[in-house]
């Protein structure tokens, strides 16, 4: 019994709550990649700067806030960072949009013009952010590291496995939980949501039933920027803050969008939790785990995990790939290619 | 004077004109159909009423006022609706918020109108936490007329609203559409289906080449021999 | 303007830069950007005969870049001889397994008439078993590989061929592997597309980055043959020491010149071999076919024009000149980097290289690549200029100013992007741009 219950616990620390927090960051990466691509109908290459600029802004107010030494121990200052880095954040997409993309929505641009577009946008913003903050390594989070050390929980269940949490873990889920519920209900429940909804349905008849359409442009950009700022704070926060992470992060990114279906925010969230378990299922070690489950004479001797750690990421790019060849729709679409 | 003009009526797309001088009006209660062979721009014509398409002659009344200049939009909030002829509905919305979307520029409340399309559409009460593009053909028609009829509107224009339904359901949607009308609204449709449309109207149009052909009470052109002949296939 | 005569001011405007550069910054300087010009101008060229001729929307060109790299160490690096045999069977008949699995699940997917899910699950478990096999044979193998000499060596080396062969041997692999790539995605419309490919390249950098066997991975390949005599050979050498005394040139900055010359004239000949070809191709019937499926896909479909397969030609095509580049510029390197194929260098700044330029125009794609790549280039020292200049009344130690000149060199990548945003809002058919024939 003991044996059963340190395997699960090794499962839940490297793979359950990692993957929960990194699934949580990308679904909410992906809903925003989503949300453009359903609105404003293109594949949005700059999201990942976007994140980057958010995740930014909230560093920048991180430090402003601690040089007042203002904090909320034993939370991370970025939390309180967070809603003022979002307006910044919707400020940038919002001049993007005016200054860029809005021209390219009156002469009805074909997506591949878009996606050219946004790859301008992507290096605008990317020269930006290493202009304002450099390139190097930033660490986001103080307070409370963590909310239960694997030595507590080892002493506290007597199991020889601990199980850690991190601060950063607990509010990525939290929050994308709370995010995520707050979008479905705006976009289900309030006149602005549903009149998101319906322009991205069908925008012919949208403009006929009077719904404007730079206000949902605009509604749309803020949410993306919220969106993209929570997701890249979380992700900083997690880990830590390095312009370039979010170029990388891109593709899983859209892997997540892409497997639930593009366009659909509930696959965006399926998606994320998809791209992130695979790569964690894919690259974990499981010596250990088979170790205490089965019998001495079967235990591995070699690492057992079917791809090094070094592919973990290219595991998300594979998955984008396949999806797109196979079900091209996303998976829970009925069709094949 | 009618509740509805369209006098004179001139435009086309890019440079070449593909309706000509032609004059439609329809008055409150009534039922007005165009009909006439494929590409005699009565599609057009009902774009142009709706301000789709910008006149080069003519000009647009509605109770009295000219409202030539005005935006699509702005025509709905004067009191028009339109149904365009594909894509007519918000297919991955229920049926209810297909409605609430049709009254999006309304800011009183709607609940009331809601009620009456209902009515109108009993089926859509019953399935209106359904999404609307799960339903079948007909059932999508009578989402998209009663998404227009959620403006209350004066005058309702319907482009071909029984293209690609079956005999029965056709019949069943001239039957509210009757209603419609009955209710006081001018109902005006451009219909493929020529001889049950006009069976059910007050008033028709034939236009042949973006020209007023024929225009009578729907029984007198019924009657015409000629009408019959050319375009009610005997 | 016409055509003719804009590209003959606009080309002499760039050689008139480089004569600034050159005066200014010294030829060595200018010669290194020139050649490395010349490779963007290639890369961009194979980019153009995608986009420009048939509207191809790949953005994967980093993939073939690195494969035409790959191409260079397998070609030219010497061959190590112990890591081959006691890993080369191991590893030819993974690769054998490999070879067959990817024909069984092409069999299974295609032929067996299976639907759904069956079709999948069946085709992934032949993939699956397909994979554990060849590593049974593979991986013993590799883990000797990687341990033969692992400082030196640790990887197969190559054939120890000419380098100079590489470069058509980068464009036949580079071509190869598209060929594949575009079998299975091409079809896809455009954004997918465009995602897709991108993956694919990302996917092919992690393999080259991390099969230690073939690329030695992150510990890169370093020393491979230049196709050009080496600057201490030419230092030693009587006849040139004689020849550059006698025109009072030092023989140290001389003999770097010369070599740098003599790549450009190597390089020089390709770009124009390309170019030819290029040219001839976009007036020949099949580039007049092209034009029309990309104007009208549709239009050219019903006109019996097998657009896929057009798609796919010009798909490899491009593919197989972006990689004879890749071969090119691991060359001038000298060494396979495989940590340093970045999409933003080599697949987005390729793009605006050919926005820039003018898609569908050939000269002006490389015009384009001369453009992009000197600004790419040049733009932190002129951004380090006029920081310096509007920073001049701050005093030296102030945090803004010293902060401003350290962030000088990301001015190039918001330069690039705005230059890619103007040129797309109110030129968008570039400063060349394509003339109708």
């Amino acid at each position: 019994m003991d044996d059963f219950l340190n395997a699960s616990v090794i499962i839940a620390n490297f793979i359950l709550i990692p993957g929960l927090a990194y699934g949580s960051q990308l679904a909410l990466g992906a809903l925003g990649v989503t949300l453009v691509f359903s609105v404003l109908r293109f594949s949005n290459i700059a999201h990942g700067e976007t994140m980057a600029a958010g995740a930014m802004f909230t560093l920048l107010f991180t430090w402003w806030f601690k040089s007042m030494s203002i904090s909320i121990e034993p939370f991370p200052t970025a939390i309180l960072a967070l809603p003022f880095a979002t307006v910044l954040a919707a400020c940038l997409c919002l001049i993007t949009d005016v200054s860029i993309y809005r021209y390219y929505r009156k002469v009805k641009a074909e997506p591949a013009i878009y996606i050219i577009v946004s790859v301008g946008v992507m290096f605008v913003y990317s020269g930006f952010i290493r202009f304002l903050i450099g390139p190097n390594d930033r660490q986001m989070s103080d307070g409370q590291r963590f909310l239960f050390k694997a030595r507590e929980f080892k002493n506290l269940t007597g199991l020889n496995e601990g199980l850690a949490i991190k601060t950063s873990q607990v509010i990525s889920i939290s929050s994308a939980f709370v995010a995520v519920g707050v979008l479905f209900w705006f976009l289900k429940h309030t006149r602005t949501g549903k009149s998101m909804r319906a322009f991205s349905d069908n925008e012919d008849l949208a403009l006929l039933s009077g719904i404007n359409p730079e206000r949902v442009v605009l509604v749309c950009w803020i949410i993306t920027a919220i969106l993209a700022t929570l997701a890249g704070s979380l992700y900083g926060l997690d880990k830590s803050f390095r312009p370039f992470v979010f170029m990388q992060l891109l593709l899983p990114i859209f892997a997540a969008a892409i497997v639930g279906g593009f366009g659909n925010p509930v696959g965006a969230i399926v998606g994320g939790f998809i791209i992130a378990f695979s790569e964690l299922f894919v690259t974990f070690a499981y010596k250990r785990v088979l170790t205490y489950i089965l019998p001495e004479s079967l235990a591995p001797n070699s690492l057992t995990q079917f791809l090094s750690t070094d592919y973990k990421i290219a595991v998300s790019f594979v998955i984008l790939v396949l999806v797109l060849l196979i079900k091209p729709k996303g998976i829970f679409s009925q069709e094949n290619s | 004077m009618s509740f509805l003009v369209g006098e004179n009526m001139t435009c086309g797309y890019g440079k070449s004109c593909i309706i000509h001088d032609c004059t439609i009006t329809a008055d409150l209660g009534e039922i007005v159909v165009v009909v006439g062979p494929n590409g005699a721009g009565k599609s057009t014509a009902m774009k142009a009423i709706f301000g789709m398409l910008s006149l080069v002659r003519g000009k647009i009344l509605l109770n009295e006022t000219d409202i030539s200049e005005l935006k699509p939009q702005e025509r709905v909030l004067c009191g028009m609706g339109f149904v365009p002829q594909t894509s007519n509905i918000f297919a991955s919305m229920t049926v209810e918020e297909n409605l609430e979307m049709g009254a999006f520029i309304r800011e009183d409340d709607v609940s009331e109108t809601l009620q009456q399309v209902f009515e109108l559409f009993p089926i859509l009460r019953d399935k209106r936490y359904q999404l609307a593009g799960e339903l079948s053909g007909g059932q999508r028609q009578q989402v998209a007329v009663g998404r227009a009829l959620m403006t209350e509107p004066k005058v309702l224009i319907l482009d071909e609203p029984t293209a690609g339904v079956s005999p029965i359901v056709m019949d069943d949607l001239f039957e509210r559409i009757t209603e419609v009308a009955r209710s006081g609204i001018a109902v005006l449709m451009v219909e493929q289906n020529a001889k049950q449309a006009l069976s059910i109207a007050d008033k028709g149009y034939v236009l042949v080449q973006g020209r007023n052909a024929y225009s009578d009470t729907g029984e007198a052109l019924m009657a015409n021999e000629e009408v019959r002949r050319t375009f009610l296939g005997g | 303007m016409n055509p003719t005569k804009r590209i003959i001011v606009l080309y002499s405007i760039m050689a008139v830069l480089f004569l600034v550069v050159g005066l200014n910054q010294g030829w060595d300087v200018a010669i290194l950007i020139f050649n490395l010009c010349i490779i963007s101008a290639i890369m961009a060229l194979g980019v153009n005969i995608q986009w420009g001729y048939a509207g191809l929307f790949s953005i994967g060109s980093m993939g073939f870049a690195a494969l035409g790299g790959l191409a260079s160490v397998i070609i030219s690096a010497e061959p190590v001889v112990e890591a081959w045999q006691i890993g080369g069977p191991g590893i030819v008949s993974g690769a054998i397994v490999l070879i067959l699995t990817g024909l069984l699940s092409f069999y299974s997917w295609k032929k067996l008439g299976l639907g759904g899910w069956k079709r999948i699950s069946v085709t992934a478990f032949v993939v699956l078993f397909g994979i554990v096999i060849m590593r049974l044979f593979a991986v013993p193998a590799i883990k000797a590989i990687e341990n033969v000499d692992p400082a030196a060596a640790g990887y197969l080396g190559g054939f120890g061929l000419p380098i100079t062969f590489s470069w058509i041997c980068g464009g036949l692999l580079a071509g190869g592997v598209a060929w594949l790539i575009g079998k299975v995605s091409l079809g896809l419309r455009a954004d997918y597309l465009a995602i897709a490919t991108l993956g694919i390249s990302e996917i092919i950098i992690f393999i080259l980055k991390f099969e230690d066997w073939l690329t030695r991975g992150v510990k890169n390949v370093t020393g491979l043959p230049r196709p050009v005599p080496y600057e201490i050979d030419l230092v030693n050498s009587d006849v040139f020491q004689q020849w550059s005394s006698s025109r009072g040139l030092d023989t140290m900055g001389a003999a770097s010149i010369l070599v740098k010359l003599c790549y450009s004239a190597l390089f020089l000949s390709v770009l124009i071999a390309v170019l030819y070809l290029s040219e001839k191709a976009l007036k020949s019937p099949w580039g007049r076919m092209m034009r029309a499926i990309r104007d009208s896909e549709v239009a050219a479909a019903a006109m019996g024009k097998d657009v896929k397969a057009r798609h796919l030609q010009v798909f490899v095509l491009g593919s197989a000149v972006v990689g004879i580049a890749g071969a090119m510029l691991t060359t001038l390197d000298g060494q396979f980097t495989p940590t340093a194929y970045q999409p933003l260098r080599f697949t987005f700044l390729i793009w605006v290289m050919v926005i820039i330029g003018g898609s569908g125009n050939n000269w002006g794609a490389i015009l384009g690549g001369f453009v992009i790549w000197f600004f790419w280039v040049q733009a932190e020292p002129i951004g380090l200029w006029i920081i310096e200049f509007l920073t001049s009344g701050l005093p030296k130690d102030s945090d803004i100013r010293i902060h401003l000149i350290q962030s000088a060199a990301y001015m190039r990548l918001i330069t690039m992007g705005i230059l890619l945003l103007v040129v797309l809002r109110f030129s968008p058919r570039g400063l060349i741009p394509e003339t109708n024939r």
